[in-house]
Order: C-alpha cells, then structure tokens, then sequence
C-alpha cells in the first residue's frame, strides 16, 4: 500500500474514533464502519485502530476474527449471503446455493476475481417465514428460485455501474 | 501480601467476564463488605468472607477441586469447566473458580454429574491435544496429563488426533509454540494482555476454529513478543515452551577442544530445588556449582561478578547524567535514567515507547558483560583463543536467550555469550547427568570471577539493583557508611511486591570523590542537600503506568534513576524458572535471595575486590572509560509497535 | 402471513403516560402481578428483574433491548420493529424510569441493518415530540435516550452478557454468573436486558393493566406470546397466542396438520414428535422463545439435527471446553450414524456428553446446544439407527454375500 493511502485510511479512521469515542466501546461501530467503507478491516487498520483506542493490534484482530461480518481480508463490493439453517433449508436453499455458485463461478466463502461479489453462508437471517432467503449487503430477498438469483446478480451489477462511475469521479 | 496481582486488579483493561467475582452488592443490614457467609462443602461447614470463590473456600476447608483454566496470578476466566461442583438449587452445574458465595450455598464437589461432567471434559480437550507424553517437555509436569491420571483416562472416548492440525512456531530465540498441545485454558492470553500489558497472544476465531494466535498469524519473532516468558510459566501443558540449547551445550562440554565457561545468576539458584521435588525457597547455590563441574563445564563462575560491575558502570553513568544536567546545564541529557539489566523490559520500551530509549542505561546486563569479559580479559589472561571459548549462561530467563543473540552483542569480537539455558533446563541436565542436586557435596565458585557480593545476589529480586546501587552511591557519594542510614544496610523500602515502589534519599551531606571516579566529576558539592529520588516497577503492566506517569509528567518523573524489571517480582519470577508460579511461591524465593545476601560478608558492589582488580588491571580507565564503552556498553533499537 | 396482533391495537403512548403516573415501585409492583416473564426464551420474571436492577447501586445504569434475534426459526422481533417500534422504545423508556437508568441501548443483529434507517427514524420522531431526551415525555427530571448499537453476524450475542461484551468492544463472549448484569451489567454498571417482545408487552400491560394481561394463559406462564411459525405449514407467519397453547390446536391454527415433528424453541429447543403434540407451549412444560418449525412427513430428522449441529458448531463462541468440543463431537456422531457406522454404545456415549454440555457448559448457549440433539435421538432412534451407505460395514457384507 502507497504511504498516501496509509494516511488517507489512518485520518479517515482517526475521524470515525473522534466521531465515536476513543474509547474500547467504540470499537466494534469504528470496525463495522471500516468495514462497510472499505471491503474490508485491512492489517494497517487494525494497527490504526488499535493505536487510537489504546488496546493492542492482537485484540483488534481477535474481535474482527469472531464476528461473521467482520474481515480482515478483502471482500467484494456485494456480499452475498445465503441463509442455511433450517427452514430455508427445506424450503430449498440448496438449489438456490448451486445456482449461485453457477452464476458466480465461486464457491462459498470465496469471491469473484473482479472483486464485485463475495459469496457466503449466512445463519438464519430471521426470514424463516418466507425462505429461501438471502442478504445482499444489507438488502434482504425473501424466497428467492434458483431462476430469481440472476435477477439479484443482474440488479447488483448495474449498481456497480453506477458505483464505479462514482469511483472515478472521486479520482479525478 | 502485596502482590503484584493486587494492582492489576485495580487497573485492569481485561473484559469484566475476566475478572474476579466483584462484589460490590451487600444486601443493606448485613454489614457490608467483609461479612461472613455459611457455606457447606461435602457435608463440611465453615464461614468464609462475602464473594469468596467456592474455590477458595474449598481450599480452606482441605477439599481439592480440580482447576485448569485457573491461576493464582491471573484474573478468573471459567472456561475450562473442570472446576464444575453442585451448588444446591442450581440447575446447573458451577464453575468453583468463578462462583462467588454470597448466601448461605450447599456445594458437593464430587457426584455423579460432577464425576461425569469433569471426565467429558478431560476426554473432550484430549481429543484435541496432539502429541505423546513421553515426547514433551512437559513430561510430568503438565496440569492436563495428571488431570487424565485423577479422571483414569485408560482410552480415548472421543478419540485422539493423529496428524498435527498446526505447524509449530520456532521462530522465536526464546519462546516455542506449538499450538497443538494448546487446551484454550486461555491462560498465556491472560499473562500477555492482564498480567504484563504485552498484548501479543489473544483468542482468534470462534467455536471449534478458535485458537490462540498472534496478531495475523505472525511467527512470534515478528510480532512485539518481550521474549519476557511468562505466558511459559502459566501454561498447563507443553503447547509454550523455550527454545532449548542443552544439545549444542553439552556439544560443546563434549567438544575436548572447547573452553565452556558458565555464570550463574542468582535467581536460578534460589528454585532449581523445585526441579527436584523441594519446597520454594531452598537456595542450592553451591551444590548446583558441583553438579556443573560434574556436567563437564570447565569453569563456574558468579555472574554476580558482573552485576557489580554493573553498578559500577550504571552508577556512574548516571552519575554523568545528572552531572551534566545539574551541573553543565545541558538539557539534552535524559533523566531519569532507566537500568538495561532485564533483556524483556529492554524490548518492551523498544517497541512501546521507542522515544525514550535515550533514558535506558547503555550499561550491558549483567550477563552480556560477563561474556564479554571472559572472551577479552579473562582470555587474555589464561591465554586461551577467545574462539575456542564458549560461555553459557544460566539465567531465570527466556528473554536472555533473544539477548544473546542480538547482533550487537558482539564487542569481544566474538559472540559474547553463546548460549542462554533456563533454570528448567539446566536441571534437565543435572538429571541426565545422573545427579540428585539436593544431595551432593557443596564447592564455591571458580576464581576470579567466584567473588561476588550481597549486592549482585539481590539482583534476583524486583527492587534488587535499585538496592544495590543505593547502597553503593551512599558510601561512594555521601562518605558514610549504609549501615548509618539503614540498618543491616538492608534498604527495605525497595523490597517486596509492591507494583511500583518509590523512596526519596536525602544527601545532607558529600564525601571526597574516590580515586575510580576523580577523573570524571571533581567534587560532589553539587550533590550536598539533593534528594534523590528513585523508583522500581516490576512486571511490564507495572512498567507501562511508570512510564504513562513519566509521559504525563507525573511524580515519576522527577526520579532520577527508574528499575524496571520486565517479569512480576523481578528475575526470581522470570520466563525460565521452574513451573508452577504463584505469588507465595515467588515471596519464598525471595526470602531466599534476601537470606543469602545477608549472609555474605561483602555486601556492596564497590567493595568487591574483582571488580577493584579489573578497573585497575583492564578497564583502566575505569567506570565509562573507553574500554567499558567498548565492552560493557552498548545500544537499542527503535522497534515501535506497528508491525506491517 | 402475520395475523392481527394485540400491539396493534394498543393506542400509542398510553402505556408510557400510565407509566409515568406511577411511582417507580408501583410500575415494577404491576409487571410482577401480571406474572410477565422473558420473551426470549429463558423465562426470567420481568418484575424480579427490574426490581434488582432498581434496588442495585451504580452511579449509571442502562436499559438494553435485545434485538439480536438469530434463534433459528425465530423472525417475530422482525415484525415487532418493523411495524410497532414505538411499543417496543415505549417499553424501553418505562424501563429507564422504573430502574432509574438515563440511557437505552437496542442491540440490533447485523442481519437486520436494513431496519436501522427504519428505527433511527422512529427515535427522531419520538424526540421531536420529547418523548425522549430531558424531561422525557413531560415528566420532570426523567432524561433518558435510545441509540442503536448494531451487531455484527454473531448468534451467541443473544446471551445477554455476550451482548455486552460485544457492546463493550469485545468478543462476543458469555461471562460468569453471578454477578448478573443487573448488578454488573453493562460498563460494570446494573443493566437490564430485555428481549424485543418483552418491552413491548411491557407498554401493553402498562396500558391495559396486570389484571388483562393475566387473564389469559396459565397460572405460571401468563398472557400472549407471539410464535414465528415456519417450515411444513400451510401458513408460515407471525402468530399470537395465549400461553399453554397445545401443539396440536397451534398446528391446526397454522395449517401444520400431519406433521411428523415440531421444532419448539429453535435449534436450542426441543423436537417434539407427533405423539406429544398434546403438550403445551409454556414455561411449565415446553419453553421457547417463539420459534416453531414444523416438519413435514417426509423429513430426514437426522437431515435437521445435522442442520441444527452445524449452526451450534459455527455459532459456539469457543471459549468453553463442553460446547466448543462437544458440539464438533455430536456432529461428527451424527455423520457416523448417517454413514451407518455410530455404534449403540457410542451414541450412549454422545448422548451423556449431551447431558454435560448441558450440565457444565458456561451459559446459555451451550447449556441448550445438544437439546435438539437429545430430543432427536430420543425420539426417533428407529428412523435414525442402521443407516447403510457407501463404505459403512454393511455395504461390505452386502458385497460379500453377492460375491
């Protein structure tokens, strides 16, 4: 990583800890924010994190590692997250799973090579009623076919459109 | 007692989950905090105060309760579940380390549940830890093999792994890791993050993934591991362990062309009795000299020896110090000046508080000078070829073995001290060596470095140097005798377990200046009226709040010279000494640290005939001269606490 | 479907304003008389417990509602925030002033993000109208205020003190009780923690009275309980009903006629077989939390104690030996037994270390784990035992006797 974008992670963290306290309580919202904005809690941030909240690095890491959304390695702009406890699974989650394998050409846990989608599993998201069920990012999609799931993809990538537009603007 | 633990307590950054039982809540009318509650434990009744653990309550009725997780120097965790009793309406069965009594509680610590619930326990960590007894350094020694013993393990219920499931971590010179053995007793984390404030070993992952890691997996040598050792020291099992020399040892002793040279520190000789099934406390001092010239080592010698040099050479650095800025005026001297002996609080402000290396003594420890010493001097003067010598050094220590081998300690030309072994494994060697050291005939030490003082013996314990310069820089600086000023020249406000200790020496009046120091300051009359004031931390949690206080200009900060020890209670609770540890444990090895010293005749390091005789034969320019510089000094490397 | 729920007919702010006519003690005297106890599913009378938070010393205490609603088959809180969050903070600020606490936290599951918008919306508006804040809904003196701390995908945060370690920065990780989180709680300070439901039945009662809450029900489990109904049914949905329902009369409310089992209580709770569908859902007999799964004729029970394992063996938080091991050995068990080669003696020998995790596990979590498990076994151990497949003993013999 290029020193200018270290300090550009290293102000943009130090804001979101004097926004929310530097203090050990503000860790995990100072995470989740660096994880939504980032993709991902990258080695430098956890340092960074750690730096500013007086804990050390090992303990940071210690809570990204426990928290299902929470990561220290890069994960795609969409995450896709399938719900496999039970009562998806009998309302057909595993059709769902092998289709979006197929569409993603990933496994689960893994993430497309452009970096736009992360697939993985998700335990029950509390939409038991109405399953399949899955998350994009924060986005939920209740009884979802496995013809539906090109639907969600295709919604996404369109997104992405716009959203790596915005990216460019933001260089220039 | 005054523990060190007392401290942590209180300051503690541990998750409340890890703490003790607090007990704030008293029911009004009931007398607060201290009344006694009934409790009944196997039939048997007793009162014990208000939030006392079942534990400990347990302990003082003489009923044994298992324990895993649990360590008498570490905040309480409960999570092993071997410690599980029956507590009368509880559901439930209880962990007797976490569960304070706070009513009149029934408790049965051996039913049928409880039997069943400890054995599945045992059986479950079991199916989780690779690895053969017979093949571990911790061969009867370890807390989970004698739980399998009192549980009558004769087969695996939930089986045994067959492949290792981690790679071993040996990066590191002084601590091993081989997570296999671990059992998530989560003990080691306690010790890196409560007891010493190191923070490089925390619980990773969740469920059946969670296992103790370093911050991203690094190898412990390149994370911001003190080498301090006591994560050792706590763990049940052999999962931490140091890395062993004693094979390229007795290569060496074998070798009929090699010159092996040991020193001795004072710690290790007041616990390697506990190697040998005696209580703490039994300094063995000179059997182990016969048991080493049984070994094979050619010469034993007192790395007290150098600890008196150091206070030579330390004193009159900071002598120089505050010369320069009390005298000189200049405002570029560091003060106050911090002691280097302790290899562990050296790489501790190494990476945590980089900025004030300038304040750490350039003074070598006591076990780099000795080295150095014997590869120049004491060759020259047996004339042997410094090349064909090889010095070890038997430390309480793991963190000497990084020390060693830190690229600078090379000033003799030579590595200045070859190998580093533990208080452990120097009694593994006695006992290879067929030697049953509590029992064999005592001798003294080799000359010319056997002749040691009380002052260097003291360096075993926390407060230990700040005492022996103390005394030293009385009779050197004021002229008058220590024993004036405190009886038996025993300087009690620097002993014991207190966290950080702080005193306050008046200078009413100054002496001549002594031949060995007339060519570095002429006249002690700046120093007439000064008060002195020094302090001591032991344990780098005690550590951090000493220099938290310096940053924020705190009391501390006006001291003028700073101990600090990197492990709880000073060298005598070091990273190598014998397994288990626990403040009594501890308090009666420095009783016998502080016996010895009052047994010895010369007390204080100036006195020392050797160290007279080498400032006057080779470091003749004597303390801080330019062969000492050479030798006896050296410096430190900003490491800082980033990583990657 | 989600039929017409009691919170829908509760005017808005009446149980709150009835509240705060109250003395403190009158308010916790209420909850107790109308028998309330926890709606997430262990059962904890309201009334006791907002009385030792009251009684309990701290120079702060906090209000806390526990909205990390991940028990499988669990989704009512779902519809509880979604439509009726005004109940559900009204709870919470009655909370405050009956135990004297200034600040409320809600605990919001990380799966459940895409309601925060929702929430903070319904918190701006409840202080523009000052129901928050100094002098809370006109009552001098009373300041209290609800922010919103998100989870982060971690089924363990449910147990009340994972959640505040998790609050407090840490992994989510369960202590040691005593001491409870009323007395050393969130911060070390008297915390009360509530489930979702719980608060807003808590404004109901406040509103309409002990007296109507009790009615209904039974002696030791009083009032209405809402049921997350999913899996084989005709209708899966958001249901009310009174406590002591029997199984039976819920499967037919629900179109779950004919079902070979019910899941009660989520993949901690029990699996009920057909045979006891006479049995009732209450605190006396069978508990949950809410959830209920019904299956179906054709369902592979070792198909859902496997799915039921799976989540434990990923969801245990790892720090104690019974549930972090001995969730990974029932697992491997079950895979045994679906493999055709768990021995009897061995499945004795699962099913008492079940018995320990429930025994000698640090909380709730794993104390609950191998339930689903257990009742599995227990209940089905025809459908379960002497499976043959590739590989197993059996197949070998069978090669044999055709060779």
């Amino acid at each position: 990583m290029l020193v200018t974008e270290r300090e550009r992670l290293r102000d943009d963290i130090q804001a979101m800890a004097d926004r929310m306290g530097r203090k050990r309580d503000a860790l995990i919202p100072i995470l989740q924010e660096v994880q939504t904005k980032h993709q991902q809690i990258s080695d430098y941030a956890m340092q960074v994190v750690a730096d500013l909240l007086d804990i050390h690095p090992v303990e940071v890491y210690s809570v990204v590692s426990f928290y299902s959304f929470l990561d220290n390695k890069p994960k795609g702009r969409f995450v896709v997250r399938l719900c496999r406890t039970i009562s998806c699974d009998m309302a057909g989650k595993e059709a769902v799973a092998r289709q979006l394998m197929n569409d993603l050409g990933v496994c689960f846990g893994e993430s497309t090579k452009d970096g736009k989608f992360t697939l993985d599993w998700a335990n029950c998201i509390g939409m038991c009623d109405q399953g399949p069920a899955l998350l994009v990012n924060e986005q939920v999609h209740t009884k979802v076919t496995p013809e539906g799931v090109h639907e969600i993809l295709e919604a996404c990538r369109k997104t992405f459109g716009v959203y790596a537009q915005e990216k460019k603007e933001e260089r220039a | 007692m005054a523990d060190n633990k007392k401290n942590i307590e209180d300051v503690s950054r541990a998750p409340v989950s890890q703490r003790g039982p607090a007990m704030e809540r008293v029911a009004e009318g009931e007398g607060g905090i201290g009344a006694q509650v009934a409790v009944n434990i196997d039939g048997r009744d007793a009162k014990v105060p208000m939030g006392t653990t079942i534990l400990d309550a347990a302990k003082k009725l003489g009923i044994r309760i298992p324990t895993l997780c649990h360590h008498p120097d570490l905040c309480v965790a409960g999570v092993c579940r071997v410690c599980v009793v029956e507590v009368e309406n509880q559901r439930t069965l209880q962990a007797a380390c976490a569960y304070p009594i706070t009513q009149p509680t029934k408790v049965k610590t051996h039913t049928r549940k409880v039997r069943q619930a400890r054995r599945h326990v045992v059986d479950l960590l079991l199916s989780q830890h690779y690895g053969d007894c017979y093949a571990c350094t911790r061969n009867n020694n370890c807390e989970l093999q004698s739980l399998a013993k009192e549980y009558g393990v004769d087969f695996f219920r939930f089986g045994h792994p067959t492949e290792a499931r981690y790679e071993k971590d040996l990066s590191s010179h002084s601590v091993l890791r081989d997570m296999n053995k671990c059992v998530l007793c989560r003990r080691c984390v306690r010790t890196c993050i409560d007891l010493q404030e190191v923070g490089v070993l925390e619980a990773v992952g969740r469920s059946c993934e969670t296992k103790i890691a370093t911050f991203l997996d690094k190898p412990l040598a390149e994370v911001v591991c003190i080498n301090c050792g006591q994560c050792i020291n706590r763990c049940p099992t052999g999962a931490l362990r140091a890395n062993d020399p004693t094979d390229e040892v007795w290569a060496a002793i074998d070798d009929p062309k090699k010159h092996v040279v040991i020193q001795t520190a004072p710690a290790p000789r007041a616990a390697i009795g506990e190697c040998f099934g005696l209580e703490p406390g039994h300094a063995l001092t000179f059997e182990m000299n016969t048991a080493l010239r049984m070994c094979g080592f050619d010469k034993v010698f007192d790395t007290n020896f150098t600890a008196d040099l150091t206070i030579l050479e330390e004193g009159t650095e900071l002598i120089l110090r505050l010369y320069k800025a009390l005298v000189q005026k200049d405002r570029s001297v560091a003060l106050p000046q911090f002691t280097s002996c302790s290899p562990g609080w050296v790489k501790y402000i190494e990476h945590f508080y980089p900025e004030y290396l300038p304040n750490v003594s350039s003074a070598k420890s006591p076990q780099q000078m000795f080295g150095a010493i014997i590869k120049t001097y004491y060759a020259q003067m047996h004339k042997i070829d410094p090349k064909d010598i090889v010095t070890v050094a038997l430390m309480p220590c793991s963190a000497k073995k990084f020390e060693c081998n830190r690229p600078e300690m090379m000033d003799s030309g030579y590595k200045d001290v070859d190998y580093g072994l533990t208080t452990r494994e120097l009694a593994k060697m006695i006992s290879e060596a067929g030697i049953d050291l509590p029992t064999i005939p005592k001798s003294d030490f080799d000359d010319p470095f056997g002749s040691a003082t009380g002052s260097g013996v003291i360096f075993g314990a926390s407060g230990g140097v700040m005492e022996a310069a103390l005394r030293t820089v009385i009779e050197l600086v004021v002229g008058i005798k220590v024993e004036d000023l405190y009886a038996h020249a025993d300087i009690i406000p620097m002993r014991g377990f207190d966290g950080v200790k702080y005193a306050e020496i008046n200078i009413p009046k100054v002496g001549p200046v002594p031949e060995l120091l007339k060519k570095l300051v002429p006249s002690w009359d700046w120093l007439k009226g000064a008060t002195l004031k020094v302090g001591v931390a032991h344990g780098t949690a005690n550590a951090k709040r000493v220099m938290e206080d310096i940053k924020a200009g705190g009391k501390l900060s006006e001291c003028h010279f700073i101990e600090f020890m990197g492990c709880p209670g000073g060298c005598l609770g070091g990273g190598g000494q014998p397994i288990p540890t626990s403040p009594e444990i501890r308090a009666a090895r420095a009783k016998a640290i502080y016996d010895e010293d009052a047994h010895y005749e010369i007390r204080k390091s100036h006195e020392n005939p050797v160290v007279a005789k080498i400032y006057k034969e080779f470091l003749t320019e004597g303390p801080c001269g330019h062969l000492s510089h050479k030798l006896l000094h050296t410096h430190y490397t900003p490491r800082g606490k980033y990583i990657v | 479907m989600t039929a017409k729920i009691t919170f829908a007919t509760i005017e808005a702010g009446a149980g709150l304003k009835a509240a705060l006519g109250k003395g403190r003690a009158d308010i916790i005297g209420e909850l107790s008389a109308s028998g309330i106890k926890g709606r997430g599913g262990a059962g904890f009378p309201v009334g006791v417990k907002w009385n030792l938070c009251a009684a309990a010393r701290g120079e702060s205490k906090y209000v806390v509602c526990n909205a990390d609603e991940g028990e499988p088959g669990t989704f009512k809180d779902r519809v509880i925030l979604m439509e009726h969050a005004d109940l559900v903070f009204e709870g919470m600020t009655i909370g405050g002033y009956a135990t004297g606490a200034r600040e409320g936290i809600v605990y919001l599951r990380g799966e459940y993000a895409y309601m925060r918008a929702h929430l903070e919306a319904v918190l701006a508006k409840r202080r523009e109208k000052k129901l928050l804040g100094k002098n809370a809904a006109g009552k001098q003196g009373f300041e209290f205020d609800i922010r919103i701390q998100m989870g982060s995908g971690a089924y363990v945060c449910g147990e009340e003190t994972a959640l505040i370690e998790s609050l407090e920065g840490h992994r989510g990780e369960p202590r040691n009780r005593p001491p409870f989180p009323v007395d050393t709680g969130y911060m070390g300070r008297p915390t009360v923690v509530n489930n979702v439901e719980t608060l807003a039945w808590v404004a109901c009662i406040m509103a309409k009275g002990a007296g109507w809450f009790k009615s209904v029900g039974t002696e030791k489990s009083t009032g209405l309980k809402l049921f997350s109904v999913s899996g084989d049914c005709k209708n899966p949905g958001v249901y009310e009903f009174p406590m002591g329902i029997t199984i039976s009369k819920l499967m037919q409310e629900v179109g779950g006629e004919g079902a070979k089992a019910v899941q009660v209580g989520g993949a901690s709770g029990h699996c009920v077989p057909a045979a006891d569908f006479g049995r009732t859902i209450a605190f006396e007999d069978i508990s949950t939390g809410g959830s209920i799964i019904v299956f179906g004729k054709g369902r592979d029970m070792l198909a859902v104690a496997r799915n039921f394992l799976d989540f434990f063996v990923e969801e245990s938080c790892g720090q104690c030996t019974p549930c972090r091991e001995g969730n990974h050995k029932l697992l491997e068990g079950v895979t045994m037994l679906a493999e055709g080669r768990c021995s009897m003696a061995y499945l004795k020998e699962l099913m008492s270390l079940g018995e320990t995790m429930q025994l000698a596990s640090k909380c709730g979590l794993g104390q609950s784990s191998s339930n689903a498990f257990l009742s599995i076994v227990k209940n089905f151990k025809d459908e379960i035992m002497g499976r043959a497949t590739q590989g197993s003993l059996t197949h070998r013999r069978q090669g044999a006797d055709h060779g």
